[in-house]
């Protein structure tokens, strides 16, 4: 059973979140993304429904606030294109190849240290947008928003679970593409399901029962923590360094790569 | 605290007499097409030795399939003591380290913080004192704090170099360490491969350039996708080249062919400009006294007699002309 090692896992975070708090691009994106997805809750809640009539409301403010869900999704994104494929472009992936790291330690570093500012960041906008609700939003749409305790115990429990998928997304975009351009197009693809099953509450075609949000929590964990695995089974040595996959090694019957 | 590196003894890699590097039959190709064929040597601990050949000649290849960044085709190697196998990868780059052919910094890092990054990768421990004495051999301490956008890609590439110091490697491996440098900086990266040579450090260095391989190393090997030739550079030209006498007269001989065939010790000659003559010879302390003996007797006006030097330049140029020419066939 092989062994990953916790502090090559630490530098690696040490390493990532060092560099993208140093590129002015990336901490832009990232303040401005969530600004972007909280136009619609904030013109619902505080301007929409001025008119509503108070027992109405229980209905009326559960989609907003699952709208917030798509910030944890949306983020990932800028980060997990650069974290592969810009190594790639600035020529740093082949010395950080060259050491003793395994790739799974690679991919388990690169991972959380996108995690942690998105989960951070989507934590710190769910709780201004609530006190904000609750300090200026008419008093019977509070009341109505507060009222949604499951709803807004979920916003916080999917938030790692979704950008967990968004990270995986991303990063096995990133492994592939040649280009931190092309992995950023197509990472944003990572957040098409998710907008999805937005739209489909919006829709009521479903709906946000207690059963259905545990399963959808209960398939994401387990999607994600396959197709991490995944990711670090593409992460292969060779093709990064070279642009062609490893061919069968022959010395050995066992493994078609030096991985690890 | 231990030394960075200790005196004539590469510390990691295990019993003595066992080469830091063997490498048998390796080839690797990528697809129908070989980067580099049936390649055969080993590599002593504490030597220098240098992997020379023209572009596309498989070095980088080469040092990626033994650093395990790269799986081979066929063949086998034992790096640093371990055999060349895919579940052995984290252990060989735990001994070893390389420098490709870009050094490959953060540049939105320090200096000290990219060496941070890599002492943690290879687990090391004292990291701050191996960084600053890494820093202190290439010469960079003063520069710890910069980042490494700001530098020049000289120095750049010493922080490179410092960066395969810090593991106190077994083999560093390093894929033309000069390439892209000026003159000075050049020298300056050679006079630091001179120091880690002195102090017992095995490496092995890719290059193009004749003088540096010949400047640097104690043995070299030749390869152009299959290995050509192997040995220390004055064995390489003493092997490929009759040794000879160079004669340059004050004004063209009347009749050179007479005087030459008259001397025993000559084997053949030829002129390439009027007044200059390549003789071949087997021993030229027999032929260069006889020779200037009837030079003098027969009136010539002598300005030097001396044996012709031929750089690993020479040497590399047969080798590599042979090949175009071959392949031209
Ligand atoms: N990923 C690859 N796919 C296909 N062919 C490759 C690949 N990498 C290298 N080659 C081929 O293998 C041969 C050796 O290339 P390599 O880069 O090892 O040469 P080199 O000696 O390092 O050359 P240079 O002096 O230019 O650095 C070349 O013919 C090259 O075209
Ligand atoms: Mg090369």
């Amino acid at each position: 059973m092989m062994r990953l090692d916790s502090g090559r896992i630490r530098a690696v975070v040490r390493k990532e979140m060092r560099d993208y708090r140093r590129r002015r691009a990336i901490v832009v994106s990232m303040l401005v993304l969530p600004l972007l997805f909280l136009v619609e809750p904030v013109v619902t809640l505080f301007v929409s429904l001025k008119s509503q009539s108070a027992s109405h409301l229980d209905q009326f403010v559960v989609l907003p606030l699952l709208y917030l869900l798509l910030i944890p999704v949306i983020m990932p994104g800028t980060l997990a294109a650069y974290t592969v494929a810009g190594e790639r472009e600035q020529g740093t992936l082949e010395p950080l190849l060259t050491t003793p790291v395994r790739r799974q330690e690679i991919i388990a570093g690169k991972a959380v240290a996108i995690m942690i500012p998105t989960v951070a960041l989507a934590y710190t906008v769910f709780g201004l947008f609530l006190a904000a609700v609750a300090l200026f939003a008419r008093a019977p749409v509070a009341a109505a928003v507060f009222r949604q305790g499951p709803t807004l115990l979920a916003l916080f429990l999917f938030a790692p679970l979704l950008a967990g998928w968004a990270i995986v997304v991303g990063l096995a975009v990133s492994v592939r593409a040649n280009e931190v351009r092309v992995a950023q197009q197509l990472g944003t693809l990572a957040s098409l399901p998710i907008v999805g099953v937005v739209g489909l509450l919006a829709l009521n075609v479903i709906h946000p029962t207690f059963t259905a949000a545990a399963l959808f929590g209960v398939g994401l964990l387990a999607i994600d923590a396959r197709a991490l695995r995944i990711v670090a089974r593409m992460f292969d040595r060779e093709r990064l360094v070279t642009g062609t996959k490893a061919a069968r090694y022959r010395l050995t019957a066992r493994a078609a790569t030096l991985g690890d | 605290m231990p030394p960075l590196l200790a005196d004539n003894a590469p510390t990691l890699s295990g019993s003595k007499g066992q080469p830091a590097l063997v490498v048998n039959q390796l080839t690797k190709h990528f697809g129908g097409r070989s980067a580099f064929s049936e390649v055969t040597f080993d590599v002593a601990h504490g030597e220098v030795f240098g992997f020379l050949g023209p572009n596309g000649a498989g070095k980088t290849t080469a040092v990626r399939t033994l650093g395990t960044l790269i799986a081979p085709t066929s063949g086998s190697a034992i790096v640093a003591g371990i055999p060349l196998t895919p579940e052995n990868g984290v252990e060989i780059r735990q001994r070893i380290a390389i420098m490709p052919e870009a050094p490959g910094l953060y540049l939105r890092l320090t200096v000290t913080e990219n060496l941070e990054y890599f002492a943690s990768l290879y687990g090391l421990p004292h990291a701050a004192s191996r960084i600053s004495d890494a820093l202190e051999a290439v010469n960079l301490a003063d520069r710890a704090g910069d980042l490494c956008g700001g530098l020049s890609k000289g120095l750049r590439q010493r922080v490179g170099l410092a960066r395969t110091l810090l593991s106190n490697p077994a083999i560093m491996f390093l894929d033309e360490p000069t390439s892209g440098l000026d003159p000075v900086a050049s020298r300056e990266v050679h006079e630091l491969i001179l120091g880690l040579r002195q102090k017992g450090v095995t490496i092995f260095l890719t290059t193009h350039r004749l003088a540096e391989a010949e400047k640097l190393c104690d043995r070299v090997a030749i390869l152009n996708t299959t290995l050509r030739i192997i040995g220390r550079p004055e064995d390489l030209r003493a092997q490929l080249f009759t040794t000879a006498l160079v004669i340059r007269t004050r004004v063209a001989l009347r009749a050179p062919d007479q005087i030459f065939t008259r001397i025993p010790a000559v084997e053949s000659w030829r002129s390439d400009e009027p007044g200059s003559y390549v003789l071949s010879v087997s021993d030229p302390k027999i032929a260069a006294p006889e020779v200037a003996r009837v030079l003098v007797g027969a009136g010539a006006d002598v300005l030097a007699i001396g044996e012709a030097q031929h750089s690993l330049e020479d040497v590399y140029l047969e080798l590599v002309a042979d090949d175009v020419e071959a392949s031209r066939e």
